[in-house]
């Protein structure tokens, strides 16, 4: 292979500058989609569930039942919003969404807890959303857990005797103390909006140069396939790493997501993964001429992977060992830990080492896998 | 050029063609459309490679020597293939970076180039902007910045009004009187007249060769006559059906006739014309245009092929 040309180069990709300029839709999809999508994911998703509204019927009215509901009321993961005598009522609500839950306490709960029995209750959940039911239902597991231990002890007390000891659970989580979800989409965001605006612009610059006949006038000169690529880059890692910054901002002062790592550490980081998602926008544009195919192609292969794939939302060993394998070829699984690492846990390079070294893999495929069928493309 | 070869799958674009270009002329490439014409040039500017056949182009083999071609030849394409979202200027910087033209000459050869394709007072504007002639001049100002050897360009003018035409031609017969060899394919007889020597090529397979009086003269098996009469549309038919009449057409007020033998046809009209009453006529034998060659070689070619099957 022979020398490559600086001066080639720099004019791809000073043109290519201009037509980013030029171009108002490239430009927006590249400064203002970022922002959007940080507003949408880090407001609109919210894999908290508080605020659970639900209704009680409390039949039996009593001391007791009355003490048990005021647990429900002071609980932020609660929301009661009415009491209820009836059924029908409570079916009715439940149709039309507008609780997510009913507790029933039955006319003699209080009688059986004084006789020393088991006094039970009713829960009737919506489990349209059998996600968010789970999670409720673990809090009103939590609260009933709760309330059999404050029983217990203040019979032993009212008996004159010790409570027996009891294991008490004292949690203290790491990294992320109040368990903020959007601590944890947000990085995930970010990988998503660099992997976009990489491989979709770049396929579409690509892809209308074979459109608008451009490309064959650039194969008949002595212009180089790495020439053209790296010139194509250049403007377009500008961009990335605009976005980027733009990202960390919006994270650190508008989501207030701590950022405990190394900014240059995860800059140098972000280069690989960056180059690698270039390269495969490249990719894509030698399989697909036209535009409005590579944007398609470039979104199926590098949107949904990296909104399901990643473990951006969906933890990656819940997933079946088959899809498990696949999420290995996710470079965005590899940068989204990364970002967490760099975001929340302080991580360093040795901590992060295996990422590291599997992006800088990912990257050097895509780049020559890029550049040589480019080449075949081209010649 | 040497049994040059390109093939598309089954499809035979251009059936193992030879031909030599000399230094410094006027080479025209014309054929009908699909004829193999833009197949030819992209191989030989190395956007294609051929399938099999060889060549050199200035020099330097097609195959191994593609990148060396590609710095001394300029290419200008059917389609308008610069970018139209870039000013004048900013395309022929473009091409000026990619061509690693010096920055001292930089300035210089732009000016040139603008001054040529007459773009001086538009040279700030969008490419997208300016008329289609215009975009030409500058496509052709793009494929000179390097003021290289060999010009390629395909149908230059297809698209283009006459008088943009004119001058293109021009500027071409410029370029070649300073040393250019210019390489060109168009499907507009009457252009092929401003060439040194040409080529047809048909089904791609070349028919004819050689410079334009050579194919008036020695490629053309039959003979044309003019003959001025008065009313001329109303004898055109008659006059197609006289013995030895291959065919007759309109050419302005006269009529030209193709017969297979002047010699035989003369007398032969001039008998029909007077038993009929007509007078004051004149039947000349002409040199044939372009057109005429063109068109009886292709029909010669269809006939002896049919025959083959």
């Amino acid at each position: 292979m022979t020398r490559l040309n600086l001066k080639r180069i720099r004019a791809v990709a000073f043109k290519e500058f201009i037509q980013i300029r030029r171009d108002p839709r490239s430009l927006a999809l590249a400064l203002v989609i970022p922002v959007v999508l940080l507003v949408i994911f880090g407001y609109g998703l919210s894999l908290d569930i508080d605020n659970v509204r639900m209704v009680v019927w409390n039949q039996d009215n009593s001391q007791f039942s009355q003490d048990f509901v005021l647990n429900f009321r002071y609980s932020k993961y609660f929301e009661i919003v009415g009491n209820i005598d009836n059924y029908r009522d409570i079916q009715r609500l439940l149709d039309n969404g507008r609780i997510m839950m009913a507790l029933v306490i039955p006319k003699d709960f209080s009688h059986y807890l004084r006789s020393g029995k088991t006094a039970p209750l009713q829960l009737l959940v919506d489990g349209s959303d059998s996600n968010t039911a789970t999670i409720a239902m673990s809090y009103v597991n939590a609260v009933v857990a709760n309330y059999n231990v404050h029983l217990l002890s203040k019979t032993f007390q009212d008996q004159g005797l010790v409570p027996p000891k009891s294991l008490s659970q004292r949690p203290r989580i790491w990294f992320n103390m109040g368990l903020e979800s959007r601590w944890f989409i947000i990085p995930g965001v970010i990988s998503m909006i660099m992997m976009i605006i990489a491989a979709l612009l770049t396929s579409i610059t690509v892809a209308r140069e074979w459109e608008r006949g451009t490309m064959e006038q650039l194969i008949s000169t002595p212009v180089k396939a790495p020439e053209l690529i790296i010139g194509k880059f250049l403007p377009y890692f500008a961009i990335g790493f605009f976005d980027l910054i733009v990202a960390l901002v919006m994270a650190r002062f508008i989501f207030f997501v701590p950022f405990r790592g190394s900014y240059l550490l995860l800059i140098f980081l972000s280069m690989f993964f960056l180059t690698g998602a270039l390269s495969q926008g490249i990719l894509i544009s030698t399989v697909a001429k036209t535009q409005i195919l590579a944007s398609q192609l470039a979104i199926l292969t590098t949107f949904i992977p990296t909104m399901l794939l990643s473990g951006f939302i969906y933890p990656i060993f819940n997933m079946p060992k088959f899809v498990q394998a696949v999420t290995y070829l996710v470079p965005a699984r590899y940068y989204i830990v990364i970002l967490r690492e760099s975001f929340l846990k302080g991580g360093t390079l040795a901590t992060m080492w295996d990422e590291a070294v599997f992006l800088f893999i990912f990257a050097s495929i895509m780049l020559t896998m890029s550049v040589k069928k480019f080449k075949k493309k081209v010649a | 050029m040497q049994r040059l070869e390109k093939k598309f799958g089954d499809f035979t674009a251009v059936n193992k063609i030879d031909f030599v270009v000399k230094q410094g002329e006027i080479f025209g490439f014309l054929g009908p459309n699909g004829a193999g014409k833009s197949t030819t040039i992209r191989m030989l500017c190395g956007i294609i490679p051929p399938t099999s056949g060889s060549g050199q182009v200035g020099g330097y083999d097609i195959i191994k020597e593609q990148h060396i071609i590609k710095e001394h030849i300029g290419y200008m394409s059917q389609k308008f293939s610069l970018y139209d979202d870039l000013t004048v200027e900013e395309n022929v910087d473009f091409y000026s970076g990619i061509y690693k033209i010096p920055r001292n000459l930089k300035e210089e050869r732009k000016k040139q180039v603008i001054r040529m394709a007459e773009l001086e007072d538009l040279k700030g504007n969008l490419t997208r902007t300016l008329p289609g002639g215009w975009k030409q001049r500058l496509a052709l100002g793009c494929a000179l910045i390097h003021q290289p050897k060999l010009l390629f360009l395909d149908e230059p003018t297809s698209g283009v009004d006459p008088i943009t035409r004119a001058n293109f031609w021009a500027i071409i017969k410029n370029l070649a009187a300073s040393g250019v060899t210019i390489f060109v394919t168009t499907h507009y007889m009457d252009e092929a007249e401003n060439c040194d020597r040409m080529v047809l090529i048909y089904k791609g397979t070349i028919i004819a060769m050689g410079t334009p009086t050579e194919m008036k003269t020695q490629c053309m098996k039959n003979d044309v006559l003019e003959i001025t009469i008065a009313d001329a549309q109303n004898w055109l038919e008659r006059i197609s059906k006289v013995e030895g009449v291959k065919e007759a057409a309109l050419f302005g007020a006269n009529i030209h006739s193709v017969v297979f033998d002047s010699e035989k046809a003369i007398p032969l009209l001039r008998v029909f014309l007077e038993k009929e009453g007509a007078k004051g006529f004149t039947i000349n034998k002409i040199m044939p245009s372009l057109e005429d060659v063109f068109v009886s070689s292709i029909e010669d070619y269809d006939e002896t092929q049919f025959k083959k099957n």
